[in-house]
């Protein structure tokens, strides 16, 4: 198998040695590890052999954050990749480049690609497209945050009931861990989107002014709102005899769920792969829970993932490349086929028809939850989307401050205080940089 | 008669000291003169726009409780790893310095951690430490140890020391080694004859005969400190939790090349190289008092 592709690698050297296959080169560089990571491959293996004037080369560039500042930096030395992948959370500091990138409508229209932004699900193309509705950047993979439940475990320690909301989670983190799962009844990954950004959403509460930033760049945090604090109360109160424990700010400690630790874990709907591939349990995912006190609550979740970025400066030749890839990309069966494998969300109207006309949710109900969160209900200026300059730095405070609330440093109200007043110093410095 | 060579001219001299000067000059002063330029400016991640505000960058850090809490948290690592690193190599070499069976076996491998890459080491780390992925981490659990290094800052930062040790004890080995190889068996065995016991042996011939090792390499793991953990940290704890591990290197690499803020991460690391030049000068002026060439 090894000497194969060793060979195949070689023999495909010295044949793109002669010009005779002048080849134009697409380079993707991409943050997809495990399952994900054999689509991504896949997929541009299939678009390859689809035809001969383009190839595109893959390149895994570390996790989300480091590929976006491997992006950057690749940019400031002149030699960017054709297309980045930046999650979401990167997309305020992309639109800010203008220069560094080539909006995704403009580069269609030039390449005579037909392309029609409202074939796309607006949940997600309204978090990567301007006012006027120009889609800016195409979204690849799109998730949202659900709750990963390990059934048979929940069954064992007799939760009977999946939790809906937060007070039932809490009651069942308890079970769990008088159950024998001492380490964790419950817990989280990405530290900041679970309990600071999709808790806002999810219950109709401002995260920042001006919808959260996709109103302007002179926003301000408003995340310490009394329902912030007693959320981040609870889950110091739990923390203490590990009812909740923590997992961190990105998604390493996924495999909590999977190996059996944590029978009830948050994380993103493309987690789905490798739940598939790894665990050993009945499994399921259900919506996040809620405080039922708070009215109207639950509201509409917001997207995570990442979408794909054409960086700016390259020749109409391989702009055209990049243009009939994106197009290879949106086809209705390949995105329903990438969606029910991956559970990333179809980015077509028709690929998510498709897949709900065929029965398939009947069979997946795990693959519709985040559908339905993000279209529960009509998106309010809460729930729209986030748009913060810098908020790859914005996340790290907020980590760092839900730490010191957990380790017991600071009382929740204190650290949210400090994490509020650090992030609108940072909103504040990428304003006077855009400007 | 002068002991120095004497070259007629300038001409050669000049040519001899070319290649150090034109290296010294690409790749220190250059991008060091870089750095102190960029401190100044105030630019977006990817270059497009920047604006000259003098010294604000400088100012705005001396603001945040941050970045002195990363000082105190600097002077706690790199004290710890200094001291650990160069104990244990000192202890590792003068073991390896006796005649035992398959020596060179025994150097060899304790030269190996210094071929890994720093960010290879933490993960390395990672992999036996990370409270859920560890593999050693689940028998100290077992054992009733509430190991945390995600959310106990004095865990991560023993993991930090320990990795971080781990990394620099080869190099420091090896200098010892070669120290302890260069001191004459006689004047030891003169001091056996007399009467000296193996420790007292040490700390009056071997020890001090060392002096001038140690004192390189104090100064070289301190430098090693300041500058290279920040793969390790990267890797092992981000900086967390809760900022307690985040030192001076590791926020100019988390505000610079994680957050975009090329401004204020140059202004620290001209601080950061002012305090390491600082502290060489000390280390010079008055620890090599105590050396014995």
């Amino acid at each position: 198998m090894m000497k194969k592709s060793l060979l195949g690698a070689l023999a495909f050297g010295l044949a793109t040695s002669t010009s005779a296959f002048a080849q134009t080169e697409i380079q993707w560089w991409h943050a997809m590890t495990g399952a994900n990571n054999d689509v991504v491959n896949r997929l541009a293996e299939e678009f390859n052999n689809s035809q001969k004037d383009y190839k595109v080369v893959v390149s895994y560039k570390g996790q989300y954050a480091d590929t976006l500042n491997a992006g950057i930096a690749a940019f400031r030395a002149g030699n960017a990749p054709h297309i980045l992948q930046v999650f979401e959370v990167g997309t305020a500091t992309m639109m800010g480049a203008k220069g560094a990138i080539k909006p995704v409508y403009q580069l269609m229209a030039d390449a005579g690609e037909k392309f029609d932004p409202k074939a796309y699900l607006p949940a997600i193309t309204g978090y990567y497209s301007t006012a006027k509705g120009e889609m800016l950047s195409f979204p690849f993979n799109s998730s949202s945050m659900v709750m990963w439940i390990n059934k048979d475990e929940l069954k064992k320690a007799g939760v009977n009931e999946i939790p809906k909301t937060w007070p039932e989670v809490f009651e069942a983190g308890k079970k769990l861990k008088a159950a024998g799962h001492d380490t964790c009844g419950f817990s989280n990954a990405w530290a900041s989107w679970a309990n600071i950004e999709q808790l806002s959403a999810w219950h109709n509460v401002p995260m920042a002014t001006k919808a959260n930033g996709l109103d302007g760049f002179d926003t301000e945090m408003k995340f310490n709102s009394p329902l912030h604090v007693k959320h981040l109360q609870n889950l110091v109160d739990l923390q203490k005899d590990k009812t909740y424990d923590y997992s961190g700010r990105d998604s390493k400690s996924e495999g909590r769920f999977t190996s059996g630790e944590c029978a009830i874990f948050l994380t993103s709907s493309g987690f789905y792969g490798n739940v598939k591939a790894n665990a050993k349990f009945d499994f399921t995912s259900v919506p996040m829970p809620y405080y039922p006190d708070v009215q109207g609550a639950p509201q509409n979740s917001i997207i995570g993932g990442a979408s794909l970025w054409v960086m700016g400066g390259k020749s109409a030749d391989e702009y055209k490349g990049v243009a009939k890839f994106f197009t290879f990309l949106s086809d209705t069966d390949r995105q329903a086929k990438l969606h029910q494998e991956s559970g990333y969300l179809p980015i077509t109207k028709a690929a998510y028809e498709k897949t709900k006309a065929s029965g398939f949710y009947e069979k997946n109900p795990v693959l519709e939850t985040p559908l339905k969160e993000l279209t529960n209900k009509e998106p309010t200026e809460n729930s729209r989307g986030l748009r913060f300059g810098n908020m790859v730095q914005i996340r790290d405070v907020v980590s760092e401050e839900i730490e010191a609330a957990l380790a017991g440093q600071k009382p929740a109200k204190d650290a949210l205080d400090a994490a509020v007043s650090r992030s609108n110093q940072i909103l504040r410095q990428f304003e006077r940089t855009v400007r | 008669m002068e002991k120095r060579a004497h070259f007629s001219g300038w001409t050669l001299p000049l040519l001899l000291i070319l290649p150090q000067m034109a290296i010294t000059v690409i790749f220190f002063y250059w991008p060091a003169s870089q750095a102190i330029w960029q401190s100044f400016l105030r630019e977006d991640a990817f270059g497009l726009s920047s604006e000259f505000v003098g010294f604000e960058n400088y100012l705005g850090l001396f603001e945040q409780p941050e970045y002195y809490r990363a000082m105190v948290t600097t002077v706690i690592f790199s004290s710890l790893v200094a001291f650990f690193s160069m104990s244990c190599a000192l202890l590792l070499a003068t073991q390896a310095d006796k005649n035992i069976r398959a020596g060179h076996a025994f150097k060899t491998l304790l030269i190996w951690p210094y071929a890994v890459a720093p960010a290879i080491a933490g993960v390395l780390w990672i992999f036996m430490f990370h409270p859920t992925l560890g593999t050693l981490a689940r028998p100290i659990r077992a054992i009733g140890i509430d190991w945390n290094p995600m959310l106990n800052g004095t865990h991560a930062m023993i993991l930090l020391v320990l990795s971080a040790t781990w990394k620099h004890v080869s190099y420091n080995f090896l200098f010892f080694l070669a120290g302890l190889q260069a001191i004459p068996r006689s004047v030891i065995e003169a001091g056996a004859i007399d009467g000296a016991g193996p420790m007292r042996r040490f700390w009056t011939i071997v020890f001090p005969l060392l002096s001038p090792t140690t004192f390189f390499l104090l100064v070289v793991t301190v430098v090693y400190v300041f500058f290279e953990t920040f793969g390790i940290i990267d890797a092992v704890t981000g900086g967390g939790p809760a900022g307690q591990t985040t030192t001076l290197v590791y926020k100019v690499y988390a505000d610079g090349r994680l957050g975009g803020d090329l401004g204020g991460s140059a202004a620290q690391s001209v601080i950061l190289m002012i305090i390491v030049i600082a502290l060489t000068a000390i280390q010079f002026r008055y620890v090599e008092r105590k050396v014995q060439y």
